[in-house]
């Protein structure tokens, strides 16, 4: 069973919807025992990274994960839940993120050329840095669904697939059982749900 | 590189869509559920449901049919149509939606903006703009096109995104319901004043007109059209293809 961590930020609906769509058994839960009990666990967030961050600490559920997956388990971020598994995030000021990946988070605008819109909205490619069991049923160059105003630099020992938007920045990151997707899934189409579906498929 | 995006509209009014050509004389198309499906499998990026019923029992049923729509549908959905608070925000995205378009309701009430962008994020509001020209000046129309606000179309937008919008629709009046193509006048001044994605709205009627758009306006991220795709006079995978070969990025 996947379970999808809920700590109060943003609507789960699609995110649940796309799991049962591809058939996975899947639970959107704030149970420790739950979690505990999954397979796998998913860490959803949208908002500001201080908000969730602090919801994490204060639900008790950032300690839980980072638990989890220090046994093993396999733990996926998505979007600012990718953000989240990182060491810090300097999005309005400076802020401890769960440190289960090397690497922070920093905003687009002053990275990047300033003629490009912030946020990044729309469809963009993948650009694969190393193969993994995640992009088993997606290719290279396939689109995926990207919201975002800050990105993850200096995670290179995670990074496996990027995007352009003036340069190569972060779209998918694993390293062992942690893994994480800057963009959508549950917003990109077949090419998302084949990812999530990789992703319920693998053994762990 | 990122995408030129292409968006089909449903206006949906007791849980039929329906297109208004220069806003009467309603037509009824199909099952939104069910076109939703289609256009998703069919290349389109991203869809807007835009809420034209008046009832309250009319609103429980699009509720209930965009609840239908995003369990079945997994590329973007944007919820536009009576958003006049942030409770409407609250209402539509637990039924899955992903970003809010107001439209009048950020003219009636002018904190909308800011406390949905506060409470939501910037990327969930999105600022629709119904535009005519009045005495050569671009005006800012509420209630559905029905009333002349007197504000011009640019420095109001200019203002919604700073208070916190994250996507602007511009909706041209004037080449609405048309089909000689999009208003790239009205188009380039909005791109001009704002730093956030713009979607240019109102006049598709042919494949050449999309690819004007992209081709004239080269910071557009999308062309919006309802007709001319539901009643299947552009195909959006032929209109792709066309855009590809004319030397735009698009998702294939």
């Amino acid at each position: 069973m996947i379970a999808i961590v809920d700590y109060g930020v943003g609507n789960l609906f699609s995110l649940r919807s796309s799991f049962e769509k591809i058939g996975a058994d899947v639970i959107v839960t704030s149970d420790e025992k739950t979690i505990k009990n999954a397979d796998k666990i998913l860490l959803p967030g949208v908002g500001a990274f201080a908000d969730a961050s602090k919801k994490l600490v204060d639900t008790g559920m950032g300690e839980l994960v980072k638990e989890q997956a220090r046994k093993g388990k396999y733990v996926m971020g998505i979007c600012l839940g990718m953000q989240l598994l990182f060491e810090k995030s300097y999005e309005y000021g400076v802020y401890e993120g769960l440190g289960l990946l090397k690497g922070e988070v920093v905003p687009l605008k002053g990275d990047i050329d300033p003629k490009l819109k912030v946020p990044h909205i729309g469809w963009n490619a993948l650009q694969f840095t190393r193969p993994h069991f995640l992009f088993t049923h997606i290719k290279e160059g396939d689109c995926a669904y990207f919201v975002h105003s800050y990105h993850a630099v200096r995670c290179l020992d995670s990074l496996i697939a990027t995007t352009e938007y003036d340069k190569q920045i972060t779209a998918t990151v694993a390293k062992d059982n942690v893994l994480g997707c800057q963009f959508h899934p549950e917003k990109s189409g077949d090419v998302g749900l084949n990812i999530l579906r990789a992703f319920v498929e693998r053994k762990g | 590189m990122i995408t030129k995006r292409i968006i089909p509209c449903l206006d949906v009014r007791d849980g039929t869509v329906v297109k208004g050509v220069n806003f009467d004389k309603l037509k009824k198309v199909a099952s939104p559920v069910e076109l939703a499906k289609f256009y998703s499998e069919n290349g389109a990026d991203e869809l807007v449901f835009y809420d034209i019923t008046a009832s309250s029992e009319g609103r429980n049923l699009f509720t209930e049919i965009l609840k239908e729509t995003a369990k079945n549908v997994f590329i973007p959905l944007t919820v536009g149509g009576g958003i006049r608070e942030v409770s409407d925000f609250e209402r539509v995205l637990s039924c899955g939606a992903d970003k809010v378009s107001v439209n009048s309701g950020a003219i009636s009430n002018p904190c909308l903006i800011k406390d949905a962008a506060k409470k939501y994020g910037n990327q969930c509001v999105v600022i629709s703009a119904d535009v005519k020209r009045v005495n050569h000046e671009f005006h800012v129309f509420a209630k559905g096109g029905r009333e002349d606000t007197g504000m011009l179309a640019v420095p109001w937008i200019t203002r919604c995104v700073n208070e916190g919008a994250g996507e602007v629709v511009v909706n041209s009046m004037d080449t609405d319901g048309v089909k000689q193509g999009f208003d790239l006048e009205l188009l380039q001044a909005v791109c001009e004043a704002v730093d956030v994605p713009v979607i240019a709205s109102g006049g598709a009627g042919s494949v050449q007109d999309f690819i004007r758009l992209f081709k004239e306006v080269p910071v557009i991220d999308a062309g919006l059209a309802a007709s001319v795709f539901h009643f299947g006079e552009i195909a959006i995978p032929d209109l792709k293809k066309k855009l590809q070969e004319n030397g735009i990025t698009v998702r294939i």
